[in-house]
């Protein structure tokens, strides 16, 4: 194990690097583009045996991902904001094709107006493309989920790409200290790549064909959806087994702090959560009972532990730094659905950080103290508030 | 033996003021690997912008004796660096600085001359600039000064040993890595320290 200081997008490079892909098809984005730099580096060196194919979309990046995959052989790219929406379409083929592929997607806010900051819209627009999606709040979490959601998502059961997010710029381009596991610790983990199927000239099959509706089609979604429940206890084993060989415990789905006797407990996804954990410690000094729940998989949804969280608390306030223009921002509305008919604890959504607004530890204290005030009187006073707009002196 | 930070619990923060191009964002990377060496927990990162050559830059770096987990932006910062002395004409490098916090500029200029227009107590210079044309760091006319500066840091915080510095500086400059460490040592001897 070597510590290295490296960035977030070094740190998913190292990742993808570790976990020996052969194929690397991507298209430069910011504020993705220096993983793609660093990999294409790594492979000039000779320190990487993998083939890079530019191409030139991200679309054509994701489709180039799918084609070699079918061939046998592990693929990864990373992508942002309007790379990320481009690919949509060859997302949910992708998955549907049942391929495993690790993609880092940098959260970056979606035009207009231009925003190259984080905001995690463009992932939250991904979300029924049958992805396995995860937040990570620093860069060592960043290197070691790519290389576990290779191991989950390869499972023949799971058979599921996944998505692995970092905060555009408060991860993407900030320096860490980061351990860079042995190569050789990684291959023994991982594994040589098992397809389930792949295309063989000697044994010529058909993939993707078209199904009438009678045919197998709803079947195909069925085994789908059986796999991404599956794929909760995979990546709770899987945790458990990386943690016994790196060292570094990965806590499943969600990441709990302090959440025991804690009044009011905050749901967020990202680094949110780790500039939050040194509020929560700030306020427990002062008497001031609040909990952190880190939703790290946002897909599959961590329906269990959001139960069991909501039976710790009075009040339970859901962080997004994105929003669905309708109703309500992502995190939020899973956390009321899979609580309905389960818990009557009130659920407040703030919304925050958009197109990278800084999140600050005095914004997330005013609203822990919102909560704490919520969690007394019983009920919220409204279901969903923006925070921190300009004017809006109830936050400044 | 690791030495405890002089600030007690409070962690360090430090930004540093340059031009696109000086290399002021791989020198807030080599303090803080400079800082990770003699242990302790660090991070950095540039203002997160869109950066071009000429332009004014920003660039941060953390410090503690515990594990880093704030992930916002440096508002008021301990130390502030600055490479490029026509930045205090176009900057307010003072903006947020701690009260006792000191101010490191790349001037020819003496403290007590700068302190004229810099309304600061705690001030010290140090010609990078001809420290690095001395040792063929850049051209004449576009000198990289990054790596002196931060020999002189070294001196003014007294937070970071210069032989770490100038190790860090030989594992992470670029080019040139010997003249770069050699200049942060002509640095750490040649700063004017007023104010205190």
């Amino acid at each position: 194990m070597v510590k290295m200081i490296l960035t977030g997008n070094e740190s998913a490079a190292w990742g993808a690097r570790l976990s020996r892909p052969k194929v690397i098809a991507a298209y430069p984005i910011t504020p993705q583009t220096s993983i793609i730099e660093t990999i294409a580096e790594f492979i000039a060196n000779g320190e990487m045996d993998a083939r890079y194919i530019r191409v030139e979309s991200e679309h054509s990046a994701m489709a180039a991902c799918i084609a070699a995959q079918n061939t046998g052989v592990r693929t990864f790219t990373a992508t942002s904001a309007h790379g990320l929406t481009l690919m949509h379409e060859l997302l949910i083929w992708a998955s549907g094709a049942r391929l495993p592929i690790v993609m880092s997607v940098v959260n970056r806010a979606m035009a207009p107006p231009w925003s190259v900051w984080t905001d995690q819209l463009d992932s939250m627009a991904q979300r029924d493309t049958g992805w396995m999606q995860i937040y990570t709040e620093n860069n060592q979490e960043v290197l070691d989920s790519i290389i576990i959601s290779y191991k989950v998502g390869e499972k023949h059961h799971i058979l599921l790409p996944t998505m692995v997010m970092e905060d555009a710029f408060i991860l993407s381009h900030t320096s860490e200290p980061v351990d860079v596991p042995e190569q050789k610790m990684v291959d023994d983990f991982l594994g040589e790549y098992e397809p389930a199927f792949k295309l063989d000239p000697d044994d010529p099959a058909g993939f993707g064909s078209l199904i009438m509706p009678e045919g197998p089609y709803m079947e195909f979604r069925y085994k789908m959806a059986l796999a991404m429940d599956a794929a909760r206890e995979e990546i709770r084993k899987v945790s458990q087994e990386f943690g016994e060989v790196f060292g570094r415990y990965y806590p499943g789905l969600v990441e709990e702090y302090r959440t025991e006797d804690a009044d009011a407990i905050m749901l967020v996804l990202g680094t949110i959560g780790s500039t939050a954990k040194d509020v929560v410690d700030r306020m427990r000094e002062k008497g001031k009972k609040v909990g952190l729940a880190r939703v790290r998989y946002f897909r599959p949804f961590p329906f269990e532990e959001i139960r069991e969280i909501a039976k710790k608390a009075d009040m339970l306030g859901v962080v997004d730094r994105s929003y669905t223009f309708g109703y309500g921002a992502n995190l939020y509305a899973e956390t009321k659905s899979v609580l309905y008919g389960h818990s009557d604890v009130p659920v407040k959504n703030y919304v925050m950080g958009l197109g990278g607004r800084d999140i600050t530890p005095e914004i997330v204290e005013k609203v822990f103290d919102d909560m704490l005030k919520i969690a007394r009187e019983g009920q919220v006073d409204r279901e969903i508030e923006w925070v921190g707009l300009h004017g809006d002196e109830r936050w400044s | 033996m690791i030495m405890p930070l002089p600030h007690g619990d409070e962690m360090i923060e430090i930004r540093f003021h340059g031009r696109g191009g000086q290399g002021s964002v791989i020198a807030s990377k080599i303090l803080a690997k400079a800082f990770f060496m003699e242990g302790k927990y660090v991070s950095s990162f540039p203002y997160f912008g869109v950066e071009r050559r000429g332009a004014p830059v920003t660039a941060f770096t953390r410090v503690d004796d515990k594990p880093i987990r704030a992930k916002y932006q440096i508002y008021e910062p301990d130390y502030v660096i600055v490479l490029d002395p026509s930045l205090l004409k176009a900057v307010d490098v003072l903006r947020g600085l701690k009260k006792d916090g000191w101010v490191l500029i790349n001037t020819i200029k003496p403290p007590e001359e700068v302190k004229r227009e810099l309304k600061h107590e705690k001030i010290a210079t140090v010609d990078a600039t001809s420290i690095a044309i001395r040792h063929h760091l850049g051209s004449q006319a576009a000198p990289i000064v990054n790596t002196a500066i931060l020999g002189a840091f070294a001196r003014m915080s007294g937070l970071v040993k210069i032989e770490t510095v100038m190790e860090a500086i030989r594992q992470a400059a670029p080019a040139k890595r010997e003249e770069n460490a050699l200049a942060a040592k002509e640095a750490y001897e040649s700063v004017v320290m007023g104010g205190e």
